[in-house]
């Protein structure tokens, strides 16, 4: 029985109820049988089933994008399970609050995390760390997967104006490579005037290099690039081993009115960096240092940089499984150009070239190209599921196209349209989209999950300010079908998806571990010392109670508190808030946190566990008693 | 079969009877130990020995959240908290609410001198075993069944003192109790079940050894 006759035999209350169900998933002008609908529906309810008690097989880290922080959600269920924050303080675990964390923040209050890239070994996840980018500040950070917690910010990258372009996490996470979207006067704090645009200003292609062991981050290199708006970009593996590619959209170095300035072109191009030519060429001392970082001028450098003509205004740009194949797709133009990197490095070998841009090469484009693939309206991105299949995201089209990689048969080579295979409308207007692993060499390839930038009439209205739109989609079968949807919190741009067992996170911080030289273990170790005009605080924290319960002070004087969480129990997590002293400090079990503050005003100020933590929770609480300066300095 | 000679007759009787026992008697003490019974009894050092190595008893609390366990494993020697013995602290920080005194192995005296107890035992099993004589073996037979009713008596009482000696300023009042010994029960939100581990039933094996070892040689003559 269709939609159609369901409508005209049941009652007209019922008929719509059944409408509104089946809405969502059946996309004007295709119908489908009510009972197939009522199946597929309820099929798609079991596969994401994930009853109470039992866990995900995927992790979802999302960057946040303005927000500056990290989402954590479980895939197939999509439950937000957790959040890092990264750039922005966040009440909730007290970061940006405790000394660490604040001067780890510095002065910046917010960031814009993009894109989220995990640490590889030998081209696989080896869950060790999670690297996100702050378009915003410049910056770059660590998140550890052994903790879940932010453990570097680097930055702002000096000559790096707007990190958009990053981070892309090279085959064993030697660097994590970053591109400008914005280019100014170089070094940062010159000044020019923006009409000189094409000749003062610069972008830079930046390696950053990351500790093997610690996953220390440092400015390793630059190499200096004319003022292209940098966008996308991806690392290669295998055949395109040591390369990474970005695209740029503003090769027509226009500085205002971008909208249509920057969209003048046929084509952009897209940047083809030898990273290992640019490590060697540092190494062998052909850099210069700008602002403390060695650069290199790729006209006097040849063999870093080479320029590749992309239709038109593209955006992402994504290097395949096999590391043969890169996937550009022109925001503006309704096809995903597959260039085949054997031909690049033929290319470059014949010196193949159209032109050469201020003394770098543009290779040829139609000697690189392999096909050009019409996906549909307004190309993103192409995630791969490992199986030969690609899938670009379609802004405009607020679809998913799914479609089949080289090699090609000669019949689809003349009409390119036959390897499109399935498009699926997602809701609305779709960025990024991930599948997990698709830059590794093995993909996941079970689920896709779509980010889409409008949410607008898909949830419970929340007033103007909305939230984003995930939907969940279902990539083992011919046709691609949609699972779930959900929401979240401004704004994702990016995600990785990592299999759930592919890391063992610690859930309380050993106590042997512990090195803060002031922590304290033991109530008889605690207590409450004054140098002059500094008290300290060296504190436990522990069911329920907290030692010492009392602290003594004066205005004027500076109180450093330092506080252990004495448990070694999952989940045993005690607080220290202070009324009206804008103290939340958050201390997981077996970790030291230290506050400084000064006491700006006498009063008696209760301090209390902010997390709740036990049966006496309420009652684990004490007092800062803070004297008047003029009793302190009374004879 | 007259009433009145009875009491004469069972008279007559009776001391033959009881000499005649006695004098069974100190032959069976006087019986050497054949290799079987000298064999069993190197099984029976051996066991001791062991088991003054092996957990001897385990306590295990579980509750809604505490659904992995908690748990405490009582070694000869030593007291042992689960997961890396963090389950140790676990259960003494739940205790403090109730006012129960911490567990601390310092205070455990029997952990000192058990030890030293059941290498006796081993050594006192393979004198026996050297010796082979019938009577070594009761002696050691009854002081190892003292030493047991002993020792279960003073894990009784440490669990019923630790369970009655709350402090009455802490924040909960419960009604005193004895955790249990062998089996399960309910407190408060948790299940406490106590079993005997490997080390238990070692020195539960080391009695019924000493009896084989007595069966064995009950007819061999000096």
């Amino acid at each position: 029985m269709t939609m159609k006759m369901l409508r005209h035999f049941i009652a007209p209350a019922a008929a719509a109820g059944t409408f509104l169900l089946f809405a969502g998933c059946n996309p004007p002008g295709k119908s489908a049988s009510a009972a197939a609908q009522t199946a597929e529906t309820s099929s798609a309810a079991a596969r994401t089933w994930v009853a109470p008690g039992d866990k995900d097989e995927f992790y979802l880290f999302y960057s946040g994008g303005h927000s500056g922080q990290v989402f954590v959600a479980g895939l197939p269920s999509m439950r937000h399970i957790t959040t890092i924050p990264v750039f922005g303080r966040y009440p909730g675990t007290g970061y940006g609050y405790d000394e660490e964390t604040k001067k780890m923040l510095g002065d910046y209050t917010w960031g814009d995390v993009h894109h989220p890239g995990l640490s590889k070994t030998d081209g696989l996840y080896d869950g060790r760390w999670l690297f996100v980018n702050d378009n915003a500040n410049n910056r770059i950070a660590r998140i550890d997967l052994r903790d879940f917690k932010t453990r570097q910010i680097l930055g702002p990258i000096p000559n790096s104006m707007g990190n958009h372009g990053s981070s892309f996490v090279t085959e064993n996470t030697e660097y994590v490579l970053v591109a400008t979207r914005f280019s100014v006067p170089l070094p940062k704090g010159r000044y020019a005037d923006p009409n000189d645009y094409a000749k003062e200003f610069n972008g830079a292609v930046s390696g950053i290099r990351v500790d093997p062991k610690s996953g220390e981050m440092s400015v390793g290199w630059q190499i200096i690039t004319p003022p292209f708006d940098w966008d996308l970009g991806s690392t290669g593996k295998g055949p395109s081993s040591g390369w990474a590619f970005w695209t740029s959209y503003n090769t027509e170095m226009a500085h205002d009115q971008l909208e249509a300035n920057a969209s003048q072109g046929e084509r952009d191009y897209a940047a083809i960096v030898n990273w290992r030519a640019a490590e060697a060429a540092v190494k062998a001392g052909r850099a210069t240092l700008l602002d403390g970082v060695p650069v290199l001028d790729p006209a006097k450098v040849p063999g870093v940089l080479y320029y590749l003509p992309v239709p038109k205004s593209p955006h992402g740009i994504d290097t395949d499984p096999s590391g043969r194949w890169i996937v550009a797709s022109g925001k503006l133009q309704p096809i995903a150009s597959v260039f085949d990197f054997t031909k690049i490095q033929a290319a470059i070998e014949k010196k193949d070239f159209e032109s050469e841009f201020r003394g770098v090469p543009v290779i040829r484009h139609d000697a690189v190209l392999e096909g050009e693939v019409p996906v549909g309206l307004g190309p993103l991105h192409t995630q791969y599921d490992g199986k030969g299949n690609a899938y670009t995201s379609l802004f405009i089209e607020s679809a998913v196209a799914k479609w089949k990689m080289p090699p090609w048969t000669a019949e689809e080579r003349a009409d390119l349209n036959k390897v499109v295979l399935d498009k699926i409308t997602v809701h609305y207007n779709i960025g990024h989209l991930v599948i997990g692993g698709s830059e590794t060499r093995q993909p996941y390839g079970k689920y896709l999950v779509a980010m889409n930038k409008l949410s607008k009439g898909r949830h419970l209205s929340v007033g103007p300010s909305q939230p984003e739109d995930s939907e969940l989609i279902d990539i083992t079968g011919q046709k691609m079908a949609v699972l779930y949807e959900t929401f979240t919190e401004p704004e994702p741009h990016f995600a990785q998806i990592l299999k759930a067992d592919a890391i063992k996170p610690i859930e309380v911080y050993p106590k042997a571990e512990n090195t803060d030289p002031d922590a304290v273990w033991d109530a008889k170790d605690t207590g409450v010392t004054r140098h002059g005009h500094v008290v300290e605080v060296k504190m436990i924290a522990i069911r329920s109670h907290f030692t010492p319960d009392r602290i003594d002070a004066q205005e004027g004087d500076e109180l450093v508190i330092h506080v252990t969480n004495v448990e070694q129990t999952p989940d045993m997590i005690h607080g220290l808030g202070i009324v009206e002293q804008n103290v939340n400090l958050v201390i997981d079990p077996g970790e030291t946190k230290t506050v400084r503050l000064t006491m700006k005003k006498p009063g008696v100020f209760p301090f209390y566990c902010t997390n709740f933590c036990s049966a006496l929770h309420q009652e684990m609480q004490g007092y800062l008693a803070v004297k008047p300066a003029t009793v302190a300095t009374a004879p | 079969m007259n009433a009145p000679a009875q009491p004469v007759g069972a008279a007559a009787v009776d001391r033959p009877v009881l000499r005649d026992f006695l004098r069974r008697e100190h032959r069976f003490l006087r019986r050497p130990l054949n290799l079987w019974s000298r064999g069993l009894l190197v099984l029976a050092a051996v066991a001791v020995a062991v088991a003054a190595l092996l957990p001897l008893w385990q306590i295990r609390l579980v509750a809604p959240q505490y659904q992995e366990g908690l748990t405490l494993q009582i070694y000869a020697h030593k007291l042992v908290g689960g997961n890396n013995g963090q389950d140790l602290n676990e259960i003494n920080n739940l205790n403090h609410y109730i006012g129960m005194k911490p567990l601390v192995q310092a205070d455990f005296l029997e952990m000192r001198w058990v030890p030293f107890a059941l290498g006796i035992f081993a050594l006192l099993a393979l004198r026996s075993a050297a010796i082979g004589r019938m009577i070594s073996l009761i002696d050691l037979g009854v002081l190892f069944l003292y030493f047991g009713a002993f020792s279960l008596g003073s894990f009784y009482f440490r669990l019923y003192t630790y369970g009655h000696e709350l402090d009455v300023h802490a924040a909960m009042r419960i009604k005193a109790f004895t955790p249990v010994m062998l089996g399960s029960q309910q407190i408060a939100n948790f299940v406490q079940t106590s079993l005997p581990q490997s080390g238990a039933l070692l020195l539960g094996i080391f009695p019924l050894l000493i009896g084989a070892a007595v069966w064995c040689s009950r007819k061999e003559e000096p």
